[in-house]
């Protein structure tokens, strides 16, 4: 499978979804992703998609970008290494909106990434096994990537 | 005199059936840094791991959104401190992507070199940390560990003479290399990479002649092609499960496409499949350093201007993900840039994070004393894992 044909794939089953040809042009070649955005309602179906019809079965992260007013983006790039085609799936959760569908039930890699995002950004997914913490203590506060968490914002002491 | 030997016995009453919680971590020797794993046990077979990281957490993310694009590069060599020049250039490389900054021929080939030189250092670190975990079976343990610290040493001088520095160098920055080589290096260089070639078969003989190296990794940690997709490992862990993936290969970077080298694969998916390929990588970035050595072409290292002040570089408006091939697999950074002399946000995408998340899928049913060899099989460094 071609890139243009998973483009083509893309556009006839998700009528919803953008895709476009990642922005860094200039270092085109294998590997280079498309990126596909996806309305939040569609994110478990498309993944389920992109991992059964366009063999992108290789998990290689997850993980969102505070956009401020404009709410929070979930991204998570995912791979068909034997065919080089990537994506980077994209979904706008809106203003406010802190839930989002969990990936865990079709990548298994997304248990930990998801649990990061979740630590570091407060965002909720919906039908994963085991969200909490990861990285930080299980009393801290806040979700420090937050932009309105601020960077000398005080802390406890580890006990 | 009877009835005193019978009291002094106790009995456990165990069956074996019983489930036992036992802590492991997060001091433990075979951790190769703070690692926790809460095991379940049966008896001594172990049915659940939780892994509890986090130790090490440095806010490495939220830390290079207030440093500038020239400031955040040294800074990037602490997440993988084991492979210091790999993060640096993962990150350099996200921010030309966006910045469409080229790179001048002779810093590509330096950046090759220095990056595959940290590959033999680094899984020379593994294999002697690795050895030394599963002491008592290789006949007195610390033998293979010292030899690789020797070889170790010897690249870390050349670093040395390079940037001053011996574990975070500081190597790499947008648009080029920060340092030339010094007079007399490639010589030197070149004098390292025939004797380290030259050891690395006699490592071979002594461990793959030993039967209780090859009982403690034949047929343990088994990962499959389907899990090792699925969650994410990357580099000698999926092509030790039968992925043909290597990131120079599939998608070429920094002039890989100028050199002539083998991807190794494996496909029994065991701690020892992980060992041969790892054995075989030594050999070929050591094949890669020799063609690029001979190559090197002369001209600037970098393509900007010396720096005047830490704001200096400037990255318009986008979005990149850059990956390299690390040591340990796929190193990747997600940057995104608001057109400041800072970025937006950025995405650490560690190689041994992925890696590890693989352990509580295969351990379960192994002994404990196989999570010391398939830790070690696996390489994390923490300094990764928790950024």
């Amino acid at each position: 499978m071609t890139r243009d044909e998973a483009k083509t794939r893309i556009a006839e089953r998700f009528t919803g979804a953008q895709v476009e040809p990642a922005s860094a042009e200039a270092t085109a070649g294998r590997g280079l992703p498309l990126v596909v955005t996806i309305p939040p309602d569609q994110w478990l179906a498309f993944a389920q998609f992109a991992k059964t019809t366009l063999g992108c079965r290789f998990f290689s992260f997850s993980s969102a970008v505070d956009w401020k007013e404009q709410g929070l983006e979930v991204i998570a790039r995912v791979e068909n290494v034997d065919d080089g085609v990537a994506l980077m799936m994209k979904t706008k959760l809106g203003a406010g909106v802190t839930t989002c569908a969990s990936l865990v039930p079709v990548f298994r890699g997304a248990n930990w990434m998801e649990r990061e995002c979740y630590d570091m950004f407060g965002i909720r997914f919906e039908g994963h096994p085991d969200l909490r913490r990861i990285l930080l203590g299980d009393d801290w506060v806040g979700h420090p990537l937050l932009k309105s968490y601020a960077v000398d914002t005080p802390h406890p002491p580890y006990r | 005199m009877l009835d005193t030997a019978k009291s002094s016995r106790v009995e456990f009453d165990y069956s074996g059936g019983e489930r036992l919680m036992m802590n492991m971590g997060p001091q433990h020797p075979s951790a190769h840094g703070v690692f926790r794993a809460i095991l379940t046990l049966e008896g001594e077979t172990i049915v659940a791991v939780d892994a509890v990281i986090g130790y090490l957490h440095r806010c490495h993310e939220k830390l290079s959104e207030t440093l500038t694009y020239a400031q955040y590069p040294s800074i990037a060599s602490k997440t993988d401190y084991v492979a210091a020049m790999t993060s640096e250039f993962a990150y350099v490389m996200a921010a030309e992507q966006i910045g469409k900054i080229e790179v001048p021929k002779r810093a590509q080939y330096l950046r090759v070199i220095m990056a595959e030189l940290q590959r033999v250092a680094s899984h020379l670190l593994w294999l002697g940390t690795w050895c030394l975990d599963m002491g008592g079976a290789l006949g007195g343990g610390a033998t293979v560990f010292l030899y690789c610290i020797r070889e170790r040493e010897m690249i870390l001088d050349l670093f040395e003479m390079l940037v001053g520095a011996r574990l975070l160098y500081g190597f790499y920055q947008v648009g080029g290399t920060r340092y030339d080589i010094p007079d007399g290096w490639v010589a030197k260089c070149r004098e390292t990479i025939d004797i380290i070639d030259q050891r690395i078969g006699e490592y071979e003989a002594l461990l793959e002649d030993n039967p209780f190296f090859l009982a403690r990794a034949q047929g343990v940690g088994v990962i499959s092609r389907d899990l090792a997709e699925d969650v994410g490992i990357a580099g000698p862990l999926l092509r030790g499960s039968g992925v043909t993936f290597d990131i120079r290969r599939s998608a070429p970077y920094s002039s890989y496409e100028d050199f002539s080298f083998a991807v190794p694969v494996e496909t029994a998916g065991d701690c020892y499949s992980r060992y041969r390929i790892r054995m075989v990588e030594f050999r070929e970035s050591i094949k890669i350093v020799r063609q690029a050595l001979d190559k090197l072409p002369d001209g600037p290292i970098s393509s900007r201007p010396g720096l005047k002040s830490v704001a200096q570089i400037r990255i318009p408006k986008g979005e990149a993900y850059a990956r390299v091939e690390g040591p340990r697999g796929e190193v990747g950074c997600y940057l995104v840039a608001d057109g400041s002399a800072k970025p937006y946000r950025m995405k650490w995408r560690g190689a041994s994070y992925s890696n590890l998340a693989v352990l509580p899928h295969i351990i379960p049913g192994h002994k404990v004393a196989d999570v010391v060899a398939i830790m070690g099989s696996v390489d994390p460094v923490f300094g990764e894992v928790d950024r």
